[in-house]
């Protein structure tokens, strides 16, 4: 009754284009942004912020990054890990080298260098695909991870082989380093994402989206129609990995404040591919959806027992979480194996045409 | 227009697939727009003004209606990266001129409701027809169909048989037509070629290839 597009008529193609062509919609959103940028810092605190705010958005612009890839383009990649992992150290050394550029450039602009590697590891996606694609990643993925352990040069030799993250400023407020405050470096991963995601959108909706999801469902006809299955994979590829690198950036910069190999490890690449496909290929919202799954419900999941009075030790707690996540990942794969944005889509698609079933 | 028929296996399907550049021949060569080479590419087809549509059907399943023939309009657009992540100016203006420009092959394929549904939705004879649409919104110089009717009943074919005629009287597009209707063929195609085995066996208007003795002997299975 109240989520329906009657009376919404669209005069022109242009309003009939728009990202979201129902009012309901654009008021949500308007809400989201006012909640996230005004409320959130108001009334959340430094835990909340810190713990599960900022990497639940990190984590979000990395699955993106994926999904560009895997869910658009229909190149499955097992490298995000390392990906992330070249915007981070690119990062790092960005700001070694200009000390006094602005940080948040230094971040965006750390992403290229990773586009730049995703570039190179993507070539082989023009013989090979599916799972042999897959493994191919994985060779980029574990060569990268050898390169950030043993090429000092990347970790300004230090002894330890960290990357610590320095101070950096903008107008007196700490965006990096120890002292900056939860609420500043939420505000900044929050800008950087919402900008990113509003980019992607674009991307999607338009030609080159066309082309990436014409090159994943049928590539042969999409060749016919003029479309470049290289030049398309490789773009493809090139802004995945951007996002993977600023994702990676923002991990190291804005929220653990330091970080080694096993940063950028095998396991990182499975934590984004999971939210992907918890979240659903193929859908940015899902992306969201699957990084607030993976990483926000476990949290409330450790939680629970202690908010309901049971006195279990930590390593159960720990336990009982992986089995209650991971069962929780089978039943809504079986529910909806095109993941929980399309069971969002759906509940929509309901709401419009209630109270009828169709 | 002119029709290719031939029995199941003559090579109908791989000329087609020769000429857009899937194949490269061993022997011959393909004469286009008074330019002959021995080998297209996929891309270089599609540059040049070909489109087709598949025996089986290829459209991009996980999309709408409307972004499948979208993508047909790939090749008209030009605005580059830049302008597309930001989707505003050039890109949106191309963007909009280009969907007005499709709204013209929806109306005429009739397929308006269908605009919205993502194409692994819809039965096969409107599949068949997005498809058309996807080859019409390349604005081809030549179309190539790939038994375009098979499958369809009596009143599926009347109409993709009149949207075929009228793409040829109206846009003047020049159409090679694989069908095995003889019917559809005699009444829709100026020329018809026979192939069988791979060779053309016969060249002519559509009464000349009727009467022709090789063409029946090739249909009725006539040891060689
Ligand atoms: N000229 C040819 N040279 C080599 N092989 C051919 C030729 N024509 C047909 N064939 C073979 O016959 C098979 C069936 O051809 P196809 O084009 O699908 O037939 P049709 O579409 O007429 O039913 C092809 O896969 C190919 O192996
Ligand atoms: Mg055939």
């Amino acid at each position: 009754m109240f989520y329906r597009e009657v009376g919404q008529f669209k005069t022109n193609y242009r309003a009939d284009q728009s990202i979201f062509p129902i009012r309901q919609d654009r008021i949500a959103i308007g809400a989201l942004l006012i909640a996230a940028f005004i409320v959130a810092p108001l009334i959340m605190n430094d835990f909340w912020l810190n713990s599960i705010m900022i990497p639940f958005l990190i984590f979000a612009l990395a699955a993106i990054g994926l999904n560009i890839l895997t869910g658009y383009c229909g190149q499955i990649s097992l490298g995000t890990g390392g990906f992330m992992g070249v915007g981070a150290y690119a990062c790092y050394k960005l700001t070694t080298i200009f000390p006094d550029t602005n940080i948040i450039l230094l971040i965006l602009i750390s992403g290229i260098f990773s586009a730049g590697i995703g570039v190179i590891f993507g070539i082989p996606s023009l013989r090979i695909k599916g799972f042999y694609l897959a493994v191919a990643t994985l060779a980029s993925q574990f060569f990268l991870e050898w390169a950030f352990g043993r090429i000092a040069w990347l970790y300004n030799y230090n002894d330890s082989g960290a990357i610590e993250v320095p101070t950096r400023k903008i107008l007196e407020f700490a965006v990096t380093g120890p002292t900056a405050s939860p609420v500043v470096r939420y505000l900044v991963v929050l800008s950087i994402v919402v900008f990113l995601t509003w980019i992607a959108s674009n991307l999607v909706r338009g030609r080159i989206g066309r082309m990436w999801m014409a090159v994943r469902d049928h590539d042969i006809a999409a060749e016919l129609m003029g479309v470049h299955l290289l030049r398309t994979k490789l773009m493809a590829f090139a802004v995945s990995s951007y996002y993977c690198g600023v994702a990676g950036a923002l991990m190291v910069f804005l929220w653990l404040g330091a970080a080694e190999v096993e940063s950028f490890d095998i396991n990182q690449s499975f934590l984004i591919l999971f939210m992907v496909v918890i979240g659903g290929l193929g859908s940015l919202v899902g992306a969201f959806i699957g990084a607030a799954f993976i990483w926000i419900l476990p949290i409330f999941l450790r939680a629970a027992p202690g908010v309901f009075g049971f006195e279990i030790g930590a390593a159960t707690v720990e336990h009982l979480n992986f089995i209650v996540v991971g069962a929780l990942i089978i039943i809504f794969l079986i529910a909806e194996p095109n993941g929980l944005a399309r069971l969002w889509q759906t509940a929509k698609q309901k709401l419009r045409v209630w109270p009828f079933p169709y | 227009m002119r029709a290719i028929i031939g029995p199941n296996g003559a090579g109908k399907t791989s000329m087609l697939n020769v000429i857009n550049g899937f194949y490269h021949p061993q022997t011959g060569k393909i004469t286009y727009k008074g330019k002959s080479r021995s080998a297209m590419s996929p891309n270089e087809a599609a540059n040049s003004g070909i489109a087709r549509t598949f025996q089986n059907v290829a459209l991009f399943h996980g999309m709408s209606t409307l972004d499948n023939i979208m993508v047909g309009r790939n090749l008209k657009m030009r605005r580059g990266f830049f302008w597309q992540a930001l989707y505003h100016g050039p890109a949106r203006t191309e963007e909009l001129e280009n969907r007005e420009f499709i709204e013209h092959i929806i109306t005429f394929l009739e397929i308006e409701a269908i605009r919205r549904t993502p194409v692994s939705r819809l039965p096969y004879g409107l599949q068949k027809r997005v498809e058309l649409g996807r080859a019409l919104a390349m604005q081809p110089d030549l179309l190539l169909l790939d038994e375009p009717m098979a499958g369809m009943n009596l009143e599926e074919k009347g109409d993709m048989s009149r949207y075929i005629l009228d793409v040829n009287e109206h846009f003047g597009t020049t159409i090679a037509l694989i069908e095995h209707d003889m019917g559809v063929v005699m009444d829709l195609s100026d020329r018809v070629v026979v192939l069988d085995y791979g060779h053309k066996i016969a060249d002519g208007t559509p009464g000349e290839v009727q009467k022709n003795q090789a063409v029946i002997d090739a249909y009725l299975g006539v040891a060689h």
